[in-house]
């Protein structure tokens, strides 16, 4: 990318200086009004996230509540003569001064609404009051069981490292193959090489169902459908959206570079890993990163390819356990919450490289 | 001196070795998962075959069938290009104002940017359930919301036929970041002195988004509406876990990409499926070349004033 600054052109010296003033105070006022809206959609965009993770944390008795609430609020309930009645926050008229609340709890329901509070510490002091008209005492409870009991309705943590060896093997054999193939194509002058290249360029137009069954085929026929194969082998023979962006960031180093290494004797690798490499790492981490996404998110190839669920990865595992355990929307939401961390704390670390690679490739691409 | 020939000779011999060595993954994977695998399944795309028993030739009426006698190949169109007509616009409006109002010097971009694009690193499965909770009657929080806020009684979202893909708009909505950040960075590449001609010659700011954002960023917009459509196509996961696989309820969400899925690994049509297949193939192909040929009427590349 290519920075574009410009300085600001200074303002005519005719502008005088009230306008000016004008000028900047309307400035201001628009740019209030975008924050507001962009800080309004941010909101709205986090909320999807506050609710998974609260609701991951309420237990089956909280999930009941309508509407749920988005902080996991839980009925405050105190024992009076042997039993757990609701606390309520009551205003008893002539008892307390100027209107005071007491807290009181809920121990009989009444025809009509209404209600018998006592006072919890002295039982015998009773009121009736219409229960609509007092504030249920609550407070936040929290169930991080709920996670434990997630993990271990399924096997979870199998699906975890299952989902951990395709990403990272895959990533291995994505670096490995893009940055020789991008190298090839960048470093070597012979004719028939442009043409591979277009042909290279032409695959990322491809769908992947035009060759999946194919695919699948073969990979049955070898006896690696159910295995964790179809989804790492193919990534070490190289794939062209990625080569294309290594490729292009290879042609920006200097070829006198490589002529350097070469005169003191380089071969090709050795200039490929110690020349481009080194200078070429922020696309490839780019690279990485974008690997890791889509490997760790993928649902439709581990859908295809594995079976038996011991096998299957993160994706597959939890569409299969929120189908089966419907029912228990906070333990899905458990679940959804630990497939979603690493992705989230990848970003969290390397921020920059994500913004810029989808720079690179959406705006060059 | 013949020494020195020879040598030569092996020596642009030895370039080429190197270049086929480099490029050889590529070149290897190409001719297994792609060169070998078009030419099959278009052989298969002749045949009614189950994966057991070997391929039946029956020329070209699986496409005779799709394009005949399948009304669910019409319907699966329909609800995908109905998604998109919905989608693709959206999206693009939103995730163009979005950054158009980022791009005002607001405090706190980076905060903003991320938080927009969080969504985009998690799509998928995880998204789809969260979504499909949020929209869910029992324990959902949108009805609430707009039954509180707007007195509406909201629908059954994906239990109801008629706005199950409007639930699917409005959580493909949620991953505007990802086209906001690529917005915003072509806006930022817009040089400066363009706005600042544009006010010395007395346009407003109406005329300045008319005549200089617009034209620079057709571009991009073209760029990802492009992406989109081919998107709405290969759309599956989130479907898949909203519906259970099904397309339901009543096949309203039974897209293009599920419906194909269904024949290969459902009911084991492998045969019907790579027709499928390349028919969706040829859709691609043909919104891609369509849009590309028509882009020299409305797309506006910054090449044809101001090399880089």
């Amino acid at each position: 990318m290519a920075s574009v600054e410009m300085q600001p052109v200074q303002p005519a010296v005719s502008v005088s200086h009230s306008r000016l003033q004008s000028m900047r105070l309307s400035a201001l006022a628009g740019r209030t009004a975008a924050t507001f809206v962009i800080a309004i959609g941010a909101v709205i965009i986090l909320i999807p996230f506050l609710f998974m993770i609260s609701t991951s944390l309420k237990s089956k008795n909280q999930l009941r509540a309508v509407p749920p609430p988005l902080i996991p609020w839980e009925a405050t309930m105190v024992e009076v003569n042997g039993r757990m009645e609701p606390l309520f926050r009551v205003t008893v008229d002539g008892e307390t001064a100027d209107g005071a609340m007491v807290e009181m709890a809920l121990v009989r329901n009444q025809p009509g609404g209404m209600g018998i509070f006592v006072d919890p510490q002295n039982p015998a002091k009773s009121v009736t009051l219409k229960i609509a008209d007092q504030t249920p005492v609550r407070h936040i409870e929290l169930h991080p069981e709920n996670y434990v009991e997630a993990m271990t309705a399924v096997p979870f943590p199998r699906y975890f490292l299952n989902t951990l060896i395709v990403t990272f093997v895959g990533m291995a054999g994505v670096l490995i193959s893009c940055t020789m193939v991008a190298y090839g194509f960048s470093r070597f002058r012979a004719p028939w090489l442009n043409w591979l290249f277009i042909v290279l360029l032409s695959t990322i137009m491809l769908p992947r169902q035009v060759t999946l069954i194919p695919v699948y085929v073969l990979f049955q026929r070898l006896g690696w459908v159910d295995t964790l194969l179809p989804l790492i082998v193919p990534a070490f023979f190289a794939n062209a959206y990625d080569v294309f962006l290594l490729r292009q960031f290879f042609m920006t180093i200097p070829l006198e570079m490589d002529d350097a290494a070469k005169i003191d004797g380089a071969s090709p690798i050795q200039t490929l890993w110690h020349v481009l490499v080194p200078q070429a790492m922020p696309v490839i981490v780019t690279v990485a990163i974008f690997h890791f996404l889509y490997a760790w998110n993928d649902f439709y190839e581990p859908l295809i390819f594995l079976h038996s669920r011991d096998n299957w990865t993160m994706a597959v595992g939890l569409q299969t356990f929120n189908a089966l355990y419907s029912v228990n929307t906070h333990l899905i939401m458990a679940a959804s919450v630990v497939m979603v961390i690493p992705p989230v704390l990848l970003f969290f670390l390397a921020q920059r490289q994500f913004i810029q690679g989808v720079v690179i490739s959406g705006v060059k691409g | 001196m013949r020494q020195i020939r020879q040598s030569r000779l092996t020596l642009a011999q030895k370039e080429d070795l190197w270049a086929v060595f480099f490029i050889s993954p590529w070149l290897i994977g190409f001719l297994i998962f792609t060169a070998g695998p078009m030419i099959m399944s278009f052989y298969f795309s002749l045949t009614r075959y189950n994966i057991i028993d070997a391929p039946i030739w029956i020329g070209f009426d699986n496409y005779l069938r799709a394009f005949g006698r399948d009304a669910l190949f019409w319907h699966s169109l329909r609800v995908t290009l109905y998604y998109g007509s919905l989608a693709l616009p959206l999206g693009l409006v939103a995730g163009f104002s979005l950054s158009m109002l980022l791009n005002q010097r607001v405090p706190g971009v980076s905060v903003w940017r991320t938080i927009y694009f969080l969504p985009s690193v998690i799509a998928g499965v995880a998204v789809a359930i969260v979504w499909s909770r949020i929209f869910s009657p029992q324990v959902g929080i949108l009805n609430p919301f707009l039954e509180r806020t707007f007195g509406v009684k909201g629908p059954g979202w994906f239990t109801d036929p008629n706005w199950a893909i409007p639930g699917l708009v409005i959580m493909s909505l949620w991953g505007v970041g990802g086209g906001v950040i690529i917005y915003l960075a072509g806006l930022q590449g817009i040089p400066t002195t363009f706005y600042d001609a544009a006010k010395v010659d007395g346009a407003n700011a109406m005329q300045r988004f008319r005549y200089v954002t617009l034209p620079m960023m057709t571009p991009v917009i073209f760029y990802t509406l492009v992406l989109g459509l081919i998107g709405a196509f290969q759309y599956f996961t989130e479907v898949y876990v909203i519906s259970g696989g099904s397309g339901g309820p009543q096949r309203a969400t039974l897209f293009y990409n599920l419906y194909l899925y269904q024949n290969a690994f459902k009911f084991n049509e492998m045969g019907y499926a790579s027709a499928l297949a390349w028919v969706l193939f040829l859709i691609v192909l043909a919104l891609t070349l369509l849009v590309f040929r028509s882009s020299a009427l409305w797309v506006y590349y910054e090449g044809e004033v101001r090399k880089r």
